[in-house]
C-alpha cells in the first residue's frame, strides 16, 4: 500500500471512503452519533466537486438521495436510528424503482428517542426491508474503522451492481472510535455507470421513466418477481469473518462492534483451553446462512450475542434449523459491554445444557 | 366534419410534439390537461425538451410521464421538491421541474416545498390547486375553501375546526431564495395568456439561474366538486379567484 | 374561411369550448363516441362564423381541437 495510514474515527472513515469511492452527492440531517460525517463532508464534498445539502429532515434527505440516484450519480445519506426510521419511505420507493444509493445508520439506542449510545436494535429494520412492501436492502456491518472505509466502497459497488439501496449498519461504538485506516486510491468517476437507465435528459433517445407505481394488470407481480430474482442473486455477495470455527465445539455469532468485543472474549477463552470459535457476519443481508448451516451440519453448537434483546438470533436459528439451535445473550442498550461481560455467557454455552 | 376549403389556410393551433398524442385519463373538464399542454409548449419554446428531467408527484397527475415525453422520476407523496433537489444537484446542467397538486404540495409536502424554495434550488415547481384531493375521492385539502363541502368536511370547511385555505403563492413569495412566485388561472382566454407568461417566467428563472421558480394554477375538479365542467369553470371566477387572488407575488427581475 | 376540427374520440363533452367560443357556434352534438361521451360539434349553420381565434382549442383540456385560420393576404396576422 502506497497510501499513508490516517488516524480517524469510523464516521470519518465512512466520509472519506465515500469520497474515494466516487460519491459526489451527500444529503444529511444532524443526529447524534453520526454528526462527524455531515460536518466533514460539508467542506470535503464541495472541495471534491460534489454537492452537499443539509436537508430539512431525514425524510427530505432520503428523497434527495432518491433524486440523485435517479441520475446515476453516486450519492449517500447518513443518519442514526430515529432518522433512519424517517428515511424508510424513500428507501422503499428506491427499492421499488430500482435506484442505487448508500444509507448509513450509526445505530443508537431505541425504541423512540432512546439514547445516543450504541445499540444493535435496528437489525430487523435493516435486513427485513424496513419500510412498506416486499423488498430487501443489502446490509453491511463494519466492526473496525478500516471496515467502515472499505465497506463504503463495497456499498457503492453493490448498489450499482444490483440497482438497489445498500445500508451500512454501524453503531455509536464504531462511529466514534479512532483507529489507523489505510486509504485506497480514489476511484475515477465512471461516466458510463448506469448508462442504460439513468436520467440525463432524453436527448435524442426515448424518454426514460423511473417509478414504483405499477397499476396495469399483472405489472406489479412482474416487478416483484424481478426484485425477488435480484435478491436471490445477491446471495453471492455474502461476507463474514470466520475465527477458528473449524476445531470449535461452540460457535459464537455476533456482528459489528459486538462481534469484535466477542472475539476478544473468544480468544481469551481459547487461551484457557475451550474449543470456541466465532463467526462474524459482515453482510447481514444476505445473511451467511450456508456457512452457519455447514457448521451446524458439522455438529457445532451456537451462541448468538447481540446488543439488543434478540434479533439476529432468529436468522441464526433459521439458518441452522433442523440441525441445531442457538443460545442467546443480549446486552441492553445504554450499556457498553466489555469482553469480560461475554466470558461467562460463552463459558456457560460451551458447557451445554 | 368540415371539408377543406379552397382558400389558403394555416394550422394555427396544434398539440406540441412533446405532449404525447394519446387520450388522457383525466375526467371531463379537468384542467390538468390544459396545464400539461402549457408546460409542454414552454419546454419546446425554450428548447428544453432534450435536457429536461421531470419529477412527478402523487395524485391524479402522477401519470404526467404518460403525457409529457421527457425523462421522469416519480416522487413519494409530497417529496417532489426534495427529489427535484437531488436531481438538480446531481445534474446541474439539466432543466428540472416538479408538478404537484394541492394535497401533495401544501399538506404532506409542506416542509419539502418551503425548504427547497428557501434554499433557492434552481428548479421550477408547477403547482395545481383545485381545492380538493382528487384521486382519493374528494377529501378536504389544505386549500379547500371555507364552506366548501368535501367527503371529509361534508358540512363545509369550518375555519374554527379546520383552519382556512393556505395561500401558497404568497407563502412561497415570502422566502428569500425565491426568484418568482405567481398565481394564475386557466378559466378564460385572458387568464390563460397571463398563465402562459407566468409559466414562461417560472422556467426562465431556472434557465437564468436566478433562483427558485413557482407558479400556482387555479384549476377545476368537476368530478369531486360534483358540478358540471362548465359550472366548475364558472366557480373559478366566482369563488376561487376572490379567495386566491391572481398575480405575481415576487419577481426577482423587477426588484432592482 | 377559418375552421376547427374536433377529434371526436378525444372529446369528453365537457363543453368548455362552447363556453369560451366568442361566436357561440359550438354545442353538444347528438353523437356519442366510443367512450360514451356526447361530443361537441360546430353547428353546421354557423360554421362560417369561425374566425380561427383558437379560444376553444386553448380551453380544451384534452387538446382535441385543431384550428386552421384562412390567410387572406399578408395584411392581417394578428388575433
Amino acid at each position: 500500500m502506497s497510501a499513508k495510514r490516517v488516524f480517524i474515527k469510523g464516521n470519518e472513515a465512512i466520509g472519506q471512503g465515500a469520497l474515494a469511492a466516487g460519491c459526489r452527492c451527500y444529503f444529511g440531517y444532524p443526529i447524534t452519533p453520526q454528526n462527524d460525517i455531515p460536518e466533514m463532508l460539508s467542506s470535503a464534498m464541495p472541495a471534491a466537486g460534489g454537492q452537499f445539502v443539509q436537508a430539512e429532515s431525514e425524510v427530505a434527505a432520503a428523497n434527495m438521495l432518491l433524486g440523485a440516484a435517479a441520475c446515476g450519480v453516486r450519492a449517500m445519506t447518513t443518519s442514526s436510528s430515529p432518522g433512519v426510521s424517517l428515511m424508510q419511505e424513500a428507501i422503499s420507493y428506491m427499492a421499488g424503482s430500482e435506484l442505487p444509493g448508500v444509507i448509513v445508520n450509526m445505530n443508537r439506542g431505541g425504541p423512540g428517542l432512546g439514547d445516543i449510545g450504541p445499540s444493535q436494535g435496528d437489525y430487523f429494520q435493516s435486513v427485513k426491508g424496513g419500510g412498506h412492501g416486499d423488498y430487501r436492502t443489502l446490509t453491511l456491518a463494519p466492526a473496525t474503522c478500516q471496515e467502515c472505509y472499505d465497506l463504503t466502497f463495497t456499498a457503492f459497488e453493490l448498489a450499482y451492481k444490483y440497482r438497489n439501496p445498500v445500508l451500512i449498519l454501524g453503531d455509536a461504538i464504531v462511529g466514534q472510535m479512532k483507529e489507523p485506516v489505510t486509504p485506497r486510491e480514489p476511484l475515477p468517476i465512471d461516466p458510463a455507470e448506469g448508462g442504460d437507465w439513468k436520467l440525463t435528459g432524453r436527448g435524442e433517445r426515448a424518454p426514460r421513466l423511473l417509478k414504483s407505481l405499477f397499476l396495469e394488470d399483472g405489472a406489479l407481480a412482474g416487478q416483484n418477481r424481478l426484485l425477488q430474482k435480484k435478491y436471490e442473486a445477491m446471495r453471492a455477495e455474502v461476507l463474514y469473518e470466520d475465527f477458528e470455527t473449524a476445531a470449535a465445539d461452540l460457535v459464537v455469532v455476533a456482528y459489528g462492534s459486538i462481534g469484535r468485543i466477542a472475539k476478544t472474549a473468544v480468544r481469551a477463552l481459547r487461551d484457557a483451553g475451550l474449543k470456541i470459535g466465532l463467526l462474524r457476519p459482515i453482510t447481514l443481508y444476505p445473511f451467511p446462512e450456508e456457512a452457519l448451516r455447514a457448521l451446524a451440519a458439522a455438529g457445532k453448537r451456537f451462541l448468538t450475542i447481540e446488543h439488543n434483546l434478540g434479533q439476529m438470533v432468529d436468522d441464526v436459528r433459521l439458518a441452522v434449523r433442523g440441525l441445531a439451535d442457538s443460545d442467546f445473550y443480549g446486552v441492553f442498550p445504554g450499556n457498553l459491554p466489555t469482553p469480560d461481560e461475554f466470558v461467562e455467557p460463552i463459558r456457560a454455552a460451551a458447557k451445554g445444557a | 366534419m368540415s371539408s377543406i376549403p379552397e382558400i389558403k389556410e394555416e394550422l394555427v393551433f396544434d398539440r406540441p410534439k412533446v405532449l404525447a398524442d394519446v387520450p388522457s385519463h383525466y375526467c371531463p373538464g379537468c384542467q390538468h390537461g390544459v396545464i400539461h399542454r402549457m408546460v409542454a409548449e414552454c419546454l419546446e419554446e425554450f428548447g428544453l425538451v432534450e435536457k429536461t428531467i421531470a419529477v412527478s408527484s402523487i395524485g391524479c397527475s402522477v401519470f404526467l410521464y404518460n403525457y409529457i415525453l421527457v425523462d421522469t422520476v416519480e416522487a413519494p407523496h409530497g417529496r417532489a421538491p426534495a427529489v427535484a433537489t437531488g436531481v438538480k444537484r446531481a445534474r446541474t446542467d439539466a432543466f428540472v421541474f416538479a408538478y404537484q397538486g394541492d394535497g401533495d404540495l401544501a399538506s404532506i409536502g409542506l416542509a419539502e416545498i418551503m425548504h427547497a424554495a428557501n434554499r433557492g434550488e434552481r428548479i421550477s415547481v408547477v403547482f395545481v390547486n383545485n381545492t380538493v384531493y382528487g384521486m382519493t375521492g374528494g377529501q378536504m385539502a389544505p386549500t379547500t375553501m371555507i364552506g366548501q363541502k368535501t367527503t371529509t368536511c361534508p358540512a363545509g370547511r369550518c375555519a374554527e375546526r379546520e383552519g382556512g385555505p393556505m395561500r401558497m403563492a404568497e407563502l412561497i413569495a415570502s422566502l428569500d431564495g425565491v426568484a418568482y412566485s405567481a398565481r394564475v388561472a386557466v378559466n378564460s382566454i385572458k387568464n390563460m395568456a397571463q398563465a402562459k407568461r407566468a409559466l414562461r417566467r417560472t422556467f426562465e428563472t431556472q434557465i437564468k439561474g436566478e433562483g427558485f421558480g413557482f407558479v400556482e394554477f387555479l384549476a377545476t375538479c368537476p368530478t369531486n366538486w360534483r358540478v358540471s365542467p362548465v359550472a366548475a369553470n364558472e366557480r373559478v371566477a366566482k369563488e376561487m379567484i376572490p379567495g386566491f387572488p391572481l398575480g405575481v407575488y415576487k419577481d426577482a427581475a423587477k426588484e432592482d | 374561411m377559418s375552421r376547427i376540427v374536433i377529434d371526436e374520440e378525444r372529446c369528453k363533452g365537457c363543453l368548455l369550448c362552447a363556453q369560451v367560443c366568442p361566436k357561440a357556434i359550438i354545442a353538444a352534438s347528438s353523437r356519442f363516441n366510443a367512450k360514451g361521451y356526447k361530443v361537441a360539434e360546430v353547428l353546421e349553420a354557423e360554421k362560417e362564423k369561425c374566425t380561427g381565434c383558437a379560444a376553444c382549442a386553448q380551453m380544451c383540456p384534452d387538446v382535441a381541437i385543431k384550428v386552421w385560420r384562412s390567410v387572406k393576404s399578408k395584411a392581417k396576422e394578428n388575433d
